[in-house]
């Protein structure tokens, strides 16, 4: 479904990646793991359009993404859970979901998906007329998930989803991820929290200083000893 | 809320049947056309595009519309699209790399305050054709000429109020469109925005080009009612400072803010005019500029922000 090769990308003179590989299979639930500083949010804002490549290929369903823009790349089927969220703080719940489905292919659908939205996240029906930015970390991170959602995406890019969370949200958080695996979803995710994000993907690849290092089932790299000690603590 | 709008409806209906003097009706007209000007201004400044290049849109509506007249004799109906027209390429050329290049808050102010300086300053130095800073006059013909798009005090009264009423008309659906939504989520986070499908560059110049335009084609009017223009009044730092001011002080995010600020400028300039005269010509943008500071710092949401916000909470 996503092809990602010899991908490069930076900010000024920074490089950030290079020669990052990986491929995402429909149906598929992969991650991408690492320390800070890897690179692992600029993979993502570069699969969504929203920084420009150096060289390299990003192809999705056979469609080259190196001329698209991002809401065209969101029209295609990707879509984005940014970093931190990102949620539009003075817009309440109903009005940032209504966001996540904007584009003109979307917007017919608009009833029915808020709709499923809510019933997937009941909490979100709730507290649908609530202003986003009041909201607690747990909360906004569903907000921002219902809000990609919205796009009835093909794959969900999700950026570090339990960043900035208390230990039981972050539980929640990861809860909410296996479900959308459930209902079908394909999944890339950038994490920091390996040993989680190990137990609900299919594969990863570990990202070290802007370049693919080792990559794997999630079962053989978590039983990988170098993966052990450096990320797993064991 | 209907009733209110009936009441006021019905009121500006009358002044032209009521025995009032020929300078009040000229300062009524005066404030429904800036009224129209400021409400086309906020159109996107209320969602952080500040614009300080107005003063340009605003000088090219109405130096196109009394140039194309004067020289070769093209009706306003013609002149006025032309200006129109003008405005929303030069909006276009400025807008476009602005936001491609995510130039935003005080450098966008800065792009467009040199983009007014620009066509004030080219105003000034054509001077064979539009009089240079000596200002001009569109010929004269004989008066209620609706090919010159000249009327008598009471019509212009009427055009004043109806397009008044279009400005108002247009911001409302403005308001209530999906653009709205979007640009309220672009202002919020750009490029959260972007993320989740929103064109921004596309919705940031669909507000620019309507703001655009309306400016122009306000301006082309007040030329057209003034029947005299000077690049100091219709172009220039000082008339994007007055758009600015007015829109803020009366309030951009409330539908008839623009207006009372256009009440509260034009009553403060010509209060200003009659009691310092020709002796103290600084002294009208001084308090303009002190003022505006004051509202920035206590009243950020204007006089009707304010009062709406009073009704609000007086309701709960």
């Amino acid at each position: 479904m996503l092809e990602v090769s010899g991908l490069e990308a930076g900010y000024g003179s920074f490089r950030a990646l290079h020669d990052v590989s990986l491929t995402v299979a429909a149906g598929e639930a992969v991650a991408v793991v690492g320390p800070n500083g890897a690179g692992k949010t600029t993979l993502m804002r570069t699969v969504s359009g929203l920084l420009g490549r150096r060289a390299g290929r990003i192809v999705f369903e056979g469609t080259d993404l190196a001329t698209v823009p991002p809401h065209r790349i969101v029209e295609l089927g990707i879509a984005h859970v940014p970093e931190n969220r990102r949620l539009f703080p003075r817009l309440t719940v109903e009005e940032n979901l209504k966001m996540g489905a904007f584009s003109p292919a979307a917007r017919p659908h608009f009833a029915e998906r808020l709709e499923w939205v809510y019933s997937l996240f009941p909490r979100m029906r709730e507290r649908r007329a609530q202003v986003a930015g009041t909201m607690s970390g747990g909360e906004q991170q569903m907000c921002a998930i219902g809000r990609a959602l919205m796009s009835k995406p093909k794959l969900l890019l999700m950026d570090e989803p339990s960043a900035g969370l208390a230990p039981v949200i972050v539980d929640q958080v990861f809860d909410l991820v296996r479900r959308i695996r459930q209902e079908g979803f394909t999944v890339l995710i950038v994490e920091q929290n390996v040993r989680q994000v190990l137990e609900l993907v299919d594969r990863a690849y570990v990202l070290e200083v802007g370049t693919i290092g080792k990559s794997g089932t999630a079962a053989e790299l978590k039983s990988d000893p170098a993966i052990r000690e450096a990320y797993l603590g064991i | 809320m209907k009733i209110a709008w009936t009441l006021l409806g019905a009121a500006l209906l009358l002044p032209p049947f009521l025995p009032i003097s020929e300078y009040t009706l000229h300062i009524l007209i005066l404030v429904l056309l800036w009224a129209f000007v400021y409400t086309a201004w906020t159109i996107m400044g209320r969602f952080g595009l500040v614009s300080l290049g107005h003063g340009a849109f605003l000088g090219l509506g109405t130096y196109a519309t009394a140039l194309l007249w004067n020289h070769w004799g093209l009706t306003p109906w013609l002149g006025l699209p032309l200006g129109i027209a003008t405005a929303v390429l030069v909006a276009l050329v400025i807008g476009y790399p602005c936001s491609r290049f995510k130039v935003v808050g005080h450098y966008f102010a800065l792009v467009t305050l040199a983009l007014t300086e620009v066509v004030r300053l080219s105003i000034v130095a054509w001077r064979d054709v539009t009089g240079g800073s000596l200002g001009m006059t569109p010929d004269l013909v004989p008066a209620n000429s609706l090919m010159a798009l000249q009327f008598t005090r009471i019509t212009w009264y009427w055009v004043a109020l109806g397009v008044w009423a279009v400005g108002l008309v247009i911001w409302h659906r403005v308001d209530r469109s999906m653009t709205r939504s979007a640009m309220d989520a672009i202002s919020d986070d750009e490029t959260a925005a972007a993320a989740v499908g929103i064109d921004v560059t596309r919705q940031k110049l669909t507000v620019t080009i309507i703001s655009a335009a309306l400016t122009a084609l306000g301006g082309g009017l007040i030329g057209q009612y003034q029947m005299y223009l000077n690049p100091e009044t219709m172009a220039g730092v000082g008339v994007s400072l007055q758009i600015v001011f007015a829109a803020i002080s009366g309030g951009m995010y409330v539908i008839l803010g623009p207006t009372v600020g256009a009440v509260l400028t034009i009553v403060l300039q010509e209060f200003l005019r009659v009691l310092f005269g020709t002796h103290f010509i600084g002294a009208a943008p001084t308090i303009y500029g002190i003022m505006l500071i004051l509202f920035i710092i206590f009243m950020p949401t204007g006089i009707c922000g304010v009062v709406a916000e009073r009704m609000r909470r007086k309701r709960a």
